[in-house]
Formats: C-alpha cells, sequence, structure tokens
C-alpha cells in the first residue's frame, strides 16, 4: 500500500535517461536475490549518467556517494523519456535499493515504466508539463497523490502530475503478483518459499 | 471498424472477437525467451513467488538462449551461465542453447529465428527490449523486465496495453547504397527516440517487402529506439517459406482488416532517402553521412543483433572486398550459423571470412560482444576515448563500455567504407 505522502529531496536530471545510465552493463552480474550483492545494484545507481548531467542544474553532484549503497536523494526528477533503452528490470531495482521511492518525470519508456509498476519497485509519476527547471538537486519537496501534485517550496511552487491511471490497481496493490493474487489469479500465498499449491 | 494485424493477434490470444487500443487485456503466451543476464533474476523472481520447486506452466513454449557475457573470464558472468544450466535441467527445458555446447547459438533475436521460435500470428515476451525484431515475422512480439518474465514462466499469461498502430510506407526500389538500418534511422531522426511510445510501427509498402528476412529484422529491431512497443510487418511468401522452412508447427498468417485505423501513416519514397548516421549519444541524432566526413574514427564495429547477420557482412565484405582497414575493425557475427556462413558465403570465390581477415579485420566469437559494453574485458569494448562507427542500436553514453567514448550507429556500408577511409564515409564513394 503507498502512503499518500511522499518527502524527500530530489535528484534533477535531464532527458533520455536511458537504462545504461540507469545501471551501467557491466553491473547487471550481480545477484538480484542476494542481500549482500543487491547492495551494489544501489552503489552504482545512475553511475551512467554523464558527469555534466548529474544533479542539475549544475551538474557534478554524485547521486550515491562514494562508499554507499543508499543516497540522499529519495526522489528523483526528470524531463521525458526517462528509463529508455534496455528492458533491464535492474533499472528500477537500483533506484530501489539506493532508497528512491518516486520518480517524476514528463515521461517514460514503456518497459522502464511497466517494470517499475508490476515490480512494485517504486512510482512512476508523470508531470502534466516539464518541470525539472523548475527543480534543483537538493531542494526537498512533497508529493501530494491525492491531489496530484508536487510542491517544491524553494520554488514556492506546485506543479500538477496526471493521475496514475489504470496502473493504480497494481500500484495500490504492490506490484503484479500482489494484484494477481487479490484477483484470484494466482492462489499461492505471498511469500511462499515452499511448494507452489496451484498455479494460474 | 476493422482491426490492424497487432490488434488482431491480441484479440484472438485473449479470447475476444475484438480490441481497441488502450485497453488492458491478458494475453496468452506461445514463446517466453529469456537469457543470461535477465534469465537468473527471473527465475529468482519465478521461485519466490511460485516456490522452491514450482514447475514452468509449459516447458516448451520457454526459450532459453545465453548471449551476453559469454566470452568473458568476469565470475559473476560464468555464474549466471550456470544458474541457467541448473534451471534448464530442474525444468527439462529442451530449447536451451548452451555456452560451449555444439548446440551454442549466439544473440538471441537471430538465434530465435534460425531456430524456427518466430511464426506469424503468435505472441512472443522476451526479457530483452529487442525482442520486437521477431515482429518481421508478422507477430506481436515485445520486450518485458525479469517481473513480467516469472509471471508469464508460472500462468503463461501477461496484461497487454493494446497499442495503436503506426504505419511507415517505404516505396520504391531500394538503392544499391540503401539498407535497412537506413531506413530506420530515417525514422527514429523523424519521429524521436520517443515518438512512437506505447505504439506499434508497422512498415510497409514495396521498397520494404523487396527486403529479405534479415533487413526486414533490422527494421523492428530498432522500434524500441523510437520507444515503440512493437514492430510489425505483414507476413508475405518471404516470410511464410523462411518460417516454413524452420518449424513444423502451424501458424496463421494475418493481415490488416481493410477498414483497419491506424494512428498515423508516413510515406517514404526510397530514392529520395541518404545513408545516414546517428551521432552520439542518441539514436535520433541523425544526419547524412555524407554530412560527416570530416569525423575522424578510432575503431569501426560489424556486429549485434542489429547489423551482425549475414546480410550485414555480405554489405561489409562488398566494400571491403580487396582492400585495407584504415582503421581497428571489429567483425563479430550474431550466431554460430552466421560465423559458419562467413566461409560458406562467396563474393567471386573468396569467402566473406577471408575477406575480412585480409583486409586487416578482428573477427570475434558470435554473442552480443561490445554492443552493450559488458564486463571489462569483452572482445571490441570501447574502454576510452574512442570514436567508433557501429552497426549496432544503441550509442547512449557509455553502452558500448566507456562514458567517454562516443559511438556513431550506421549501416554495413556505411561502417565499411568508414573502416577503409578512417573517416565517416558515404557507401556510394565505393558503390
Ligand atoms: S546484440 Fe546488443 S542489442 Fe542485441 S540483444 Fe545483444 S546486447 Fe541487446
Amino acid at each position: 500500500m503507498q502512503e499518500n505522502k511522499i518527502i524527500g529531496r530530489v535528484y534533477v536530471v535531464g532527458d533520455n535517461v536511458d537504462t545504461d545510465q540507469i545501471i551501467p552493463a557491466k553491473h547487471l552480474v550481480y545477484d538480484t536475490h542476494s542481500p549482500e550483492e543487491r547492495k551494489l545494484f544501489g552503489k552504482y545507481a545512475m553511475s551512467g549518467v554523464p558527469e555534466e548531467k548529474s544533479g542539475l542544474p549544475n551538474g557534478g553532484i554524485k547521486f550515491v556517494k562514494e562508499g554507499e549503497h543508499k543516497s540522499e536523494f529519495t526522489i528523483i526528477v526528470a524531463d521525458k523519456n526517462f528509463g529508455c533503452g534496455s528492458s533491464r528490470e535492474h533499472a528500477p531495482l537500483a533506484l530501489q535499493v539506493a532508497g528512491v521511492t518516486a520518480v517524476v518525470a514528463q515521461s517514460y519508456a514503456r518497459i522502464f515504466y511497466r517494470n517499475s509498476v508490476d515490480g512494485g519497485f517504486l512510482m512512476p509519476l508523470e508531470s502534466v508539463e516539464n518541470i525539472h527547471g523548475f527543480f534543483a538537486t537538493g531542494d526537498e519537496v512533497k508529493i501530494d497523490l491525492v491531489a496530484n501534485t508536487i510542491i517544491n517550496p524553494s520554488a514556492g511552487k506546485s506543479f500538477a502530475l496526471r493521475p496514475i491511471g489504470d496502473a493504480a490497481e497494481i500500484i495500490n496493490a504492490g506490484g503484479l503478483f500482489a494484484y494477481a493474487r487479490q484477483i484470484g489469479m494466482i492462489k499461492t500465498s505471498e511469500g511462499s518459499f515452499g511448494e507452489a499449491k496451484s498455479n494460474v | 471498424m476493422g482491426m490492424t494485424i497487432t490488434e488482431k493477434i491480441l484479440a484472438s490470444h485473449s479470447g475476444r472477437d475484438k480490441v481497441v487500443p488502450g485497453e488492458n487485456v491478458w494475453v496468452d503466451v506461445d514463446v517466453l525467451m529469456t537469457h543470461d543476464v535477465t534469465g537468473p533474476g527471473t527465475i529468482s523472481i519465478f521461485k519466490k513467488e511460485f516456490g522452491e520447486n514450482a514447475k514452468l506452466w509449459d516447458s516448451d513454449k520457454v526459450v532459453v538462449i545465453p548471449d551476453h557475457y559469454i566470452f568473458t573470464n568476469d565470475q559473476h558472468a560464468q555464474r549466471n551461465v550456470n544458474f541457467l544450466r541448473e534451471f534448464v535441467k530442474d525444468q527439462q527445458i529442451q530449447n536451451y542453447y548452451d555456452v560451449g555446447s555444439s548446440r551454442y547459438k549466439g544473440v538471441c533475436h537471430v538465434a530465435l529465428p534460425e531456430e524456427g521460435f518466430t511464426r506469424p500470428g503468435e505472441v512472443l515476451f522476451g526479457t530483452d527490449s529487442h525482442t520486437c525484431t521477431a515482429g518481421a515475422f508478422g507477430e506481436f512480439a515485445t520486450g518485458i523486465g525479469n517481473t513480467d518474465g516469472a509471471f508469464i514462466m508460472g500462468t503463461g499469461k501477461l496484461w497487454v496495453k493494446v497499442p495503436s498502430t503506426m504505419r511507415f510506407v517505404f516505396e520504391g526500389e531500394m538503392p544499391e547504397y540503401l539498407m535497412a538500418k537506413d531506413l530506420i534511422l530515417q525514422i527514429i531522426g523523424d519521429i524521436g527516440v520517443d515518438g512512437a511510445s506505447y505504439q506499434t510501427m508497422e512498415f510497409a509498402g514495396d521498397a520494404v517487402y523487396s527486403l529479405n528476412i534479415e533487413e526486414r529484422m533490422t527494421l523492428c529491431n530498432m522500434v524500441i529506439e523510437a520507444g515503440g512497443k512493437n514492430g510489425v510487418i505483414a507476413p508475405d511468401k518471404k516470410t511464410i517459406d523462411y518460417v516454413r522452412a524452420r518449424t513444423n508447427r502451424t501458424f496463421t498468417s494475418i493481415q490488416n482488416d481493410e477498414d483497419a485505423q491506424f494512428a498515423f501513416e508516413k510515406i517514404y519514397d526510397v530514392s529520395k532517402l541518404l545513408p545516414l548516421v546517428a551521432k552520439p549519444h542518441s539514436p535520433e541524432n541523425v544526419e547524412p553521412a555524407q554530412n560527416l566526413s570530416d569525423v575522424k574514427v578510432d575503431r569501426v564495429y560489424i556486429g549485434s543483433c542489429t547489423g551482425g547477420k549475414l546480410t550485414d557482412f555480405a554489405a561489409a565484405a562488398k566494400i571491403l572486398y580487396g582492400k585495407k582497414v584504415a582503421v581497428d575493425t571489429f567483425v563479430v557475427p550474431a550466431t554460430s550459423d552466421i560465423t559458419k556462413s562467413l566461409f560458406e558465403t562467396k563474393i567471386d570465390g573468396k569467402s566473406l571470412h577471408s575477406i575480412f581477415q585480409e583486409a586487416g579485420c578482428r573477427i570475434g566469437n558470435p554473442s552480443c560482444g561490445a554492443c552493450l559494453g559488458g564486463p571489462d574485458d569483452t572482445f571490441g569494448r570501447l574502454n576510452g576515448e574512442e570514436v567508433c562507427v557501429s552497426t549496432t542500436n544503441r550509442n547512449f553514453p557509455g553502452r558500448m563500455g566507456s562514458k567517454k567514448a562516443q559511438v556513431y550507429l550506421a549501416s554495413p556500408l556505411t561502417a565499411a567504407s568508414t573502416a577503409v577511409t578512417g573517416k565517416i564515409t558515404d557507401p556510394r564513394k565505393f558503390l
């Protein structure tokens, strides 16, 4: 279940941030289910973003500090086509491991959006207009999921977000598997590591 | 109102008479493909959600093709292949192409059709974004993430939002200096890297139907670079003959209804198009090769699911025949069948393999190679500030290894011409 409000510091990037920038291909080899190796995805999250575009408006800000795997930034604000490129689910996973709870972009590449929702990694929110110029990396912002707004007190402004639409049911359930259990499509109980009782 | 090919396939696989763009439907999956990079994560989710001893919904419908990080000493990468091995053994998956065995294939999107897994009218999902390549066979094919892949492993189903269809018609006779790569770069340059987001891109017109199957695959392969969900080309005799030669399964060839609705249509006259190059760092950053003749390069890379098929090497060899390359030139066949064909296919009695060797190219083993960078010891990987002309599909920062490198995407004809001169070169110079 999602909270109705998300508060956090933003990391601002531009347009067409692809999944190779979110998690470079050479890091795809770690085991996504090993608690220790999983941290490496957080460590290298956003490490492929070019220096000058890392943390706008000025750039040069590391998303995750040297030697850590959690970011001080928990919300990403981006321009259009966030998450384009490869289908690697390691991308939303890396952001989640780094502590990101929401991304606000003007638009998303389809597979990244779907992975974020179905895997329950983070909230992919869409701004109605291109707003990334009104945010500076480090601003403390508030997202209101009832009013569908993102508020930036530093800029003294509030911006409209698009309602989540048909993905809401899956997001609210916490991902595709939880949703499929809710509607009775899968009958195994959540998190059952034992025998599969029945499929479909 | 009639339906498009994509709508008809999604309707028939969700038990409906009709679907319309925008609605969500649960579809039955005909084939699920996974590989060494996304497979282990998918399998872990499958086990976690359905249980350690859960069985696949249908092991005959799952195809596992290790292809990404193969010829590397990276321990993690080798562990991932072992993980696949164990899973296919447990699940008795026959459709597995093991590394180091005689069955080893190479790049999944080229291996799937070679092995008869791409069939008109079907629904194919793969845990890789370029799964859209198989739209060339008149089926619905798209890339998904690990969670979706795991869901299919257990249920054989997935929800899909029905996409509307954009139609791109190429008319006229293909000039010898153009390849499918130029056509798709033209489109991406025109509509942008998110120009087809959430939509189907259909390719039609006599120029498209004059292309062989591999070239049609190149068109559909880069649909994802325009943000498209899937690409599709209505099957014709060439499609049917290709597929029949590789599978005994029955399939249905599906065409658009006469009154199908398209969200967009654009008609191109191929005689007016030019050899193109996508400059760093975006596939939409398109410019005619002839305008970039002062760009010096350090390396040429010919390979991948986009530009590493037999047709691509035949085109490159046509240029390189009897010439020497001026810069490091890497030739990486997509699959082991293509490697074999390099020895068997000849120009004036000389094999493509000899042509490349005599020109001074370095020939690698079939795999994804440096297309996505990969571990540091990957053949052809860009490790520094190289300027590279590549027949691959993405030139995002760092895609082929180093963030400091610059990648220009081009057709094999343009790439080979560039290899000869050391500067970006329009292939008309040599044709
Ligand atoms: S060749 Fe490149 S684009 Fe194709 S599947 Fe391999 S990594 Fe992906």
